[in-house]
């Protein structure tokens, strides 16, 4: 029997048993399960809060909740998906994961290092959670003074502190990264042999090594300030609130391609796979990581326009932030090119990739609205911002996470999911995602405010729409949580290459053994070159 | 990696140096020099990181990519600084429409 052949074979899952076996694994791919079922669980608390948020949005009185709590429930879904979901999610799960075996690797440079760094999320995720459920904390997951000095409570430096925490876990992710790209390539992965993923990943690790740290400083120096009364942010100790908006998006805005960079390498991958064809202009492509990665830390000031930043900056931010739409528009062309005569299959996650191409544009797009000095007054800290945002860092990364997890779950489980009940999600997460932040756009144009519970009454009606997509955007991520647990059990049993793709991931067995491959693969191909497979091709449905 | 290893002696010097530069800014703190006070505490505090970095943390006798990460952190701080300036130094440039 097939079923007992393969339950006999050692891979990385039952190679060892038991909690300590995971809790104190040095296999870069345990690591990477202990990630995603972290993020999980902080995906789902975040979802739960945002959930809260929905509700008390129905009716414009703002009823259900005090304005306190409403201004609680909104930090902490921002905090919680930020710091403890999207930072992480596709670098320190699936990139844990496959970035060594992308590049023939037995492991991350520094597996005792990767295994601390979960634990630094795990302790500060903790920290976090507990400071916001105790006390709570107002500020919005900006934490911008004076409302995090002057007029809070003081379970802000409990909760900025979790952050700082979790802050070294991603440094200490990007520095592995950085060290095991640069050290670990199997004989003949030379730079540009490297999966799209590989580049995307090793750039989003450039900005956390670059930016995190500055993050970090700047939660000292709140501590510094609320703790000793050193005068830095606070204007009666003559410090400058200012220089807390300049320091937190020094870091935060490079964050947000943290965030969507490593989504940008799991779309290559998939668009690569289910279309057959090496991606268009693969050196641009590789480069305008990097580009993002460099360029998105000159624009940070975009964020401060109505601040009481000097008009001069403010031309120069504008003018920047223009620039950094080049690298990421290279993509998207890109991507459609490599479409063109392709042999394009409707896979799941193909049908991610799409999604996240569309939804990216449009956030890209909007991005480019708010940049421009002119219409930022009009929509800043309205609807539009958070309709433009959430574009990316939903319906882009979130999406292009979900087609990573379809892509490669059969190689981490050896099981497939039910490919019908995964188009059918799908479908479901794509038509609820537009429909519960489209009307966002609208609200914000016509001046509903972000961060506020009432609201007047003609606003209700798209709210109203938002809240009804929310409803369909939560069936859609169930759906899923449902039938990847089922296929552990349940699911057919994976070959080593499902898709026929050409990455090395899936030169070995699915799931793959513990050390990743049985001898070490020599590369003697350019990425995606797809006569290497020919034939290996095997149907699943 | 290099095995180049300095002599006691050199480190001794360096540590000393440090421990005088300490004794400098402390000095230099109790004198009154204007808008100069900042800026020679801040050219001490550079001496002492150089000398940090170059003998301490070995950058001296490292390869060529450790050195360019060193360059990097240095210039993203460069980064850091110009373009809040640009902000901090120009907010009176415009008059405010008003006051
Ligand atoms: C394509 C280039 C992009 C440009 C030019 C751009 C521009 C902007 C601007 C000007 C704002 C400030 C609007 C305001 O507060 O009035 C903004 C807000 C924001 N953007 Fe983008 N953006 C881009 C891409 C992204 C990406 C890729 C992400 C996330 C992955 C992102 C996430 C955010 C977030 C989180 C905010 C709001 C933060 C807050 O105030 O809470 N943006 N963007
Ligand atoms: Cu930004």
């Amino acid at each position: 029997m097939i079923t007992a052949a393969v339950q006999e074979r050692e891979h990385y899952l039952n190679a060892s048993y038991g909690i300590k076996s995971w809790l104190l694994t040095k296999d870069h791919k345990r690591i990477g399960l202990l990630y995603l079922a972290t993020i999980t669980l902080f995906f789902f608390l975040g979802g739960a809060f945002a959930t809260l948020i929905r509700i008390e949005l129905l009716t414009p009185q703002g009823g259900l909740v005090s304005s306190e709590t409403y201004n609680k429930l909104f930090t902490m879904h921002g905090v919680a998906m930020v710091f403890f979901f999207l930072i992480p999610s596709i670098p320190a799960s699936l990139g844990n994961f496959f970035l060594p075996m992308m590049i023939g690797a037995r492991d991350l440079a520094f597996p005792r290092i990767n295994l601390l760094s979960w634990y630094l999320l795990v302790i500060g995720g903790l920290f976090s959670l507990f400071a916001m459920l105790a006390g709570g904390v107002d500020t919005g997951w900006t934490f911008y003074t004076p409302y995090s000095t002057t007029y809070s409570n003081t379970w802000v430096i409990a909760t900025a502190l979790g952050i700082f925490v979790a802050g070294f876990s991603s440094i200490l992710t990007g520095l592995n990264f950085i060290v095991t790209v640069h050290t670990m390539r199997a004989p003949g992965m030379t730079w540009f042999r490297l999966p799209l993923f590989v580049w995307a990943n090793y750039a989003t690790a450039l900005i956390q090594v670059l930016g995190t740290p500055v993050l970090a400083v700047t939660i000292v120096l709140l501590f510094c300030e609320r703790v000793f009364h050193i005068g830095i942010f606070d204007p009666v100790l003559g410090g400058d609130p200012v220089l807390f908006q300049h320091l937190f998006w020094f870091y935060s805005h490079p964050a947000v391609y943290i965030m969507v960079l490593p989504a940008m390498g799991v779309v290559s991958e998939l668009i690569s796979t289910f279309s057959r064809k090496p991606i268009f202009g693969y050196r641009i492509v590789a480069c305008s990581s990097l580009a993002i990665a460099v360029l998105g830390f000159l624009v940070w000031g975009h964020h401060l326009f109505v601040s009481t930043q000097s008009v001069y900056a403010g031309m120069v931010f504008s003018f920047l932030s223009y620039f950094v739409a080049i690298p990421s528009a290279i993509k998207v062309f890109n991507w459609t090119a490599t479409l063109y005569k392709g042999s394009i299959s409707y896979a799941t996650p193909m049908l991610y990739a799409f999604g996240f191409i569309g939804l990216f544009t449009i956030g890209g797009l909007t991005g480019l609205f708010v940049a421009c000095l002119g219409i930022d007054v009009h929509v800043t800290d309205t609807y539009f911002v958070v309709a433009h945002f959430h574009y990316i860092m939903v319906g882009g990364t979130i999406m292009a996470y979900m087609g990573g997890l379809h892509y490669w779950w059969p190689k981490m489980t050896g099981r497939m999911y039910p490919e019908a009940w995964a188009k059918l999600s799908a479908l479901v997460i794509f038509l609820g995602f537009n429909l519960t932040f489209f009307p966002q756009f609208i609200l914000g144009y016509l001046g509903m405010p972000r961060r506020y519970h009432v609201y007047p009454e003609e606003f209700q009606i798209l709210h109203v729409l938002s809240t009804a997509g929310a409803s369909v955007l939560a069936v859609g991520y169930a759906i899923p949580m449902m039938y990847f647990i089922w296929s552990l059990r349940y699911g057919k049993l994976a070959p080593a290459n499902p898709w026929g793709a050409t990455g090395l991931e899936w030169q070995t067995a699915s799931p793959p053994p513990a050390h990743n491959f049985e001898e070490t693969p020599v590369v003697t191909h350019e990425a995606y070159d797809y006569s290497t497979v020919i034939g290996e091709v095997i149907e699943v449905g | 990696m290099s095995a180049h290893i300095d002599s006691v002696k050199t480190y001794a010097l360096v540590f000393a140096g440090l421990i005088f530069l300490t004794v400098a800014t402390t000095y230099v703190a109790t004198v009154d020099l204007g808008p100069f006070s900042v800026v020679v505490a801040l050219g001490i505090a550079v001496c002492k990181m150089l000398l940090v970095a170059l003998f301490f943390m070995h950058i001296r006798h490292s390869t060529k990519l450790t050195k360019l990460v060193v360059l990097g952190g240095l210039l993203w701080l460069g980064i850091l600084l110009t373009l809040t300036m640009s902000d901090i130094l120009t907010r009176g440039a415009l008059g405010v429409p008003g006051r």
